[in-house]
């Protein structure tokens, strides 16, 4: 027994030699503490994205091989965790030179101080608006690529169930919409016909929903000055919106909560019309070929709705060389760069210039439809630093008028937090 | 009377079996899909067929997740820091309980009481402050001859491990199974001529066993579990744990299949651990009257 006892003690005190010894070796190169021997320290949100991964690996590279000044040196987080690795290393000091971050949220990051203004050489007045963020009237991040919402649908379930397919000079009205859920549900095939990914979460539910309220006359916020959303998310409109958004789980149209997957569940016939992202589009026509139509989403007064802005990169506003750091985005910004980034991802490009480069981007190509929507229905989610509080209040309230809880006390809740917080954080004023 | 017997010993049985069934299935499911590619998963779902290696059985799945992400060096890095927490863990936690239950030192019952009270707030609330304390402690860095000073522990191995060894629970647990063991063989042994860390490693330890390896076990899971602590500290690949892993899986179009597989990967090795010490598990919980 003491002899087994000995080793027990031995092996501790391994242990401890083990973490003296992990100590030593184990700390990690990604912080920004080599900038110092000119390696810059890229973060960005695709490890889980191989593709867009690779594409930006490459643009790097090129980078890299061009000059010899610096070398970017790429760190990949899972998406999912990625603004929390952001958040802590800020409270840190730790940030890297370039960041990627998803548009919506820049404005709070330049206002917390996060960001330095972009000083590029490129002429950004080409791209698409929704892949520049600007705060403050300066430009402190840009994008390879923007993403567009659509409603995807069999046109053989469409034709035997007697509806029209939506386009673009006509999209469905509320009425129509109403119309076809009724008939698609009536064929039997599905216990819910629609499926608005009900199960998302986080940034999902204000990216998703919110532009159904614009269509309705609501908004998240209003624009004139961003100081309260009263009127504008509380309103007749809004009400309307909510209403008839629970209207759709109450008739039965949809889940209160759907599968983690909608569009795996839309491919197994799970349901007739999938709203979702562009990002599905390859994967859906890959799986059903023709029989897939791409539809706009529904005008629901104001003209279809969606949202804009996706990932961006920005520079930090503790980078040491921050010339070196804004020369790299200057170069990665290339049509050529911005163009790969887009066809490896199926996403929009960002600027006319790199779209002529992927056919199917080009008049009559294959994705050209999410390019038309970006255009015609994009609306930029509020460009304000209250912006990430404001989209927890709206996702919540989403959840909870789904759930059954009254549409009008549940917004005046919500307006009644937003206004709260921007009051405390006097106005989110610089 | 014999067959009321057997008739009530059936009705148990078919109770634990439906426990049972409900515990295992979901691994079982996980398991078998993660032999499957999607369309069967989603096909197979509504049959008993979910739980059977049926129909287009391959380990592509672990390939693809192989190729995905560095699931060898993951998996790597979390034995290493799990291991060293535990048995850090064991020789740190003991010793804090050893003096608290057999010294008799003015205040070890407030010293006790506060370490207690611990217990009670959430690792959440502490993260933040957590990681500004950790960027603030030295680090020496062996760099050919010379050792190299800098400052924050931020994206190293010994800050998944160091936070975690000193353990409010495993001392409770340890201090409640050490009062269990008669004082009188401290005191034979202290007759012996043996001192305070002779009879703590010559007496109690080696009676300690089930205690010990529930503290093993508690410590462990999660250590092994950990997401959140290493998602904050933690930005080089090379250095991030099994947990974070699962993250990569969920951006975009899922792949169930490879979700299952990595699942899978990282679950083995937890069960395997609870089967090989169930039974001094269950001991000691029994005899410390701790539920854990």
């Amino acid at each position: 027994m003491n002899t087994k006892f000995t080793k027990i003690l031995a092996t501790s005190i391994a242990a401890a030699a083990l973490t003296a010894t992990l100590a030593g070796c184990g700390k990690g190169s990604a912080s920004s503490s080599n900038e110092g021997s000119g390696e810059i320290a890229l973060w960005t949100h695709n490890a889980g994205n191989p593709e867009e991964l690779a594409a930006v690996q490459k643009i790097v590279d090129s980078y890299n091989g061009s000059q010899d000044k610096v070398k970017i040196k790429i760190q990949a987080f899972p998406q999912e965790s990625y603004n929390d690795s952001i958040v802590s290393a800020a409270a840190a000091g730790k940030l890297p030179c370039i960041v990627d971050i998803d548009g919506p949220n820049v404005p709070n990051w330049a206002w917390a101080g996060y960001l330095k203004p972009l000083e590029l050489s490129t002429d950004l007045s080409t791209h698409l608006p929704s892949t520049v963020a600007e705060y403050d009237g300066k430009p402190y991040a840009v994008g390879y690529y923007d993403v567009a919402l659509a409603m995807m649908a069999r046109p053989s379930d469409l034709k035997a169930a007697g509806v029209r397919t939506a386009t673009v000079e006509q999209p469905w009205t509320e009425e129509e919409f109403q119309d076809a859920l009724t008939k698609l549900k009536a064929l039997g095939k599905w216990e819910y016909p629609l499926d608005m990914g009900t199960a998302g979460t986080g940034e999902w539910l204000p990216y998703a929903y919110s532009p159904f309220l614009q269509s309705f006359g609501g908004d998240l916020i209003n624009r004139d000055g961003f100081q309260s959303a009263d009127g504008v998310l509380n309103g007749d409109k809004a009400v309307s919106w909510a209403n008839w958004f629970r209207g759709l789980a109450d008739q039965g149209f949809m889940a209160k909560k759907g599968g983690k997957d909608s569009t795996q569940d839309f491919l197994n016939n799970q349901s007739a019309i999938l709203y979702t992202g562009s990002w599905a589009a390859d994967k859906a026509k890959a799986a059903l070929g023709d029989d897939l139509v791409v539809m706009p989403t529904v005008d629901l007064g104001e003209g279809p709705k969606i949202g804009g802005a996706s990932w961006q990169w920005g520079v930090t506003s503790g980078c040491q060389n921050s010339e070196a750091a804004m020369d790299y985005l200057s170069y990665s910004l290339k049509p050529e760069n911005v163009a790969a980034v887009a066809k490896a991802t199926g996403t929009i490009p960002a600027s006319n210039e790199a779209a002529a480069l992927i056919p199917a981007f080009a008049e009559g190509g294959a994705n050209r439809i999410f390019m038309d929507f970006s255009r015609e229905y994009a609306v930029m989610r509020p460009e304000t630093p209250a912006y990430p509080f404001i989209a927890t209040e709206y996702g919540n309230a989403v959840q909870d008028i789904l759930n059954g809880a009254d549409p009008k006390s549940t917004l005046d809740k919500a307006v009644k937090a937003i206004d709260a917080n921007i009051k405390s954080n006097g106005g989110y004023k610089k | 009377m014999k067959n009321q017997l057997l008739l009530k010993n059936a009705g148990t049985m078919l109770v634990r079996l439906l426990f049972a069934v409900v515990a295992v299935f979901p691994i079982l499911f996980m398991l078998v899909s993660s032999l499957k590619p999607d369309q069967q998963i989603f096909g197979d779902m509504s049959s008993l067929a979910a739980f059977l290696p049926v129909g287009n059985i391959s380990l592509d799945n672990y390939a693809a997740v192989f190729d995905r992400v560095p699931a060898a060096r993951f998996l790597m890095n979390s034995i290493g820091v799990s291991a060293v927490t535990v048995i850090l863990g064991i020789f740190v936690n003991s010793l804090c309980a050893f003096a608290l239950s057999r010294m008799q030192v003015r205040g070890k019952r407030i010293v006790f009481m506060a370490i207690l009270a611990t217990l009670i707030v959430p690792f959440q609330t502490l993260a933040l402050p957590l990681v500004w304390w950790v960027n603030q402690l030295p680090y020496f860095e062996l760099n050919g001859f010379s050792l190299e000073f800098s400052r924050g522990w931020l994206d190293t191995y010994q800050v998944q491990i160091i936070p975690f060894i000193a353990n409010a629970f495993s001392i409770y647990l340890f201090h409640q199974y050490f009062e269990s063991i008669p004082k009188e063989l401290d005191e034979a042994a202290r007759i012996d001529g043996a001192g305070w860390f002779k009879i703590y490693r010559k007496v109690v330890m080696p009676l300690s066993g089930p205690a010990t390896a529930t503290v093993a076990i508690l410590t462990f899971l999660p250590a092994w579990n950990s997401y959140l602590w290493p998602l904050m500290v933690v930005q080089s690949e090379e250095l991030r744990p099994v947990m974070i892993g699962i993250q990569y899986f969920f951006q975009l179009n899922v792949s169930w299949g490879e979700v299952m597989a990595y699942a899978s990967l990282i679950t083995v090795p937890v069960v395997v651990l609870f089967i090989a010490f169930q039974r001094s598990f269950i001991n000691s919980i029994a005899s410390s009257g701790v539920k854990g």
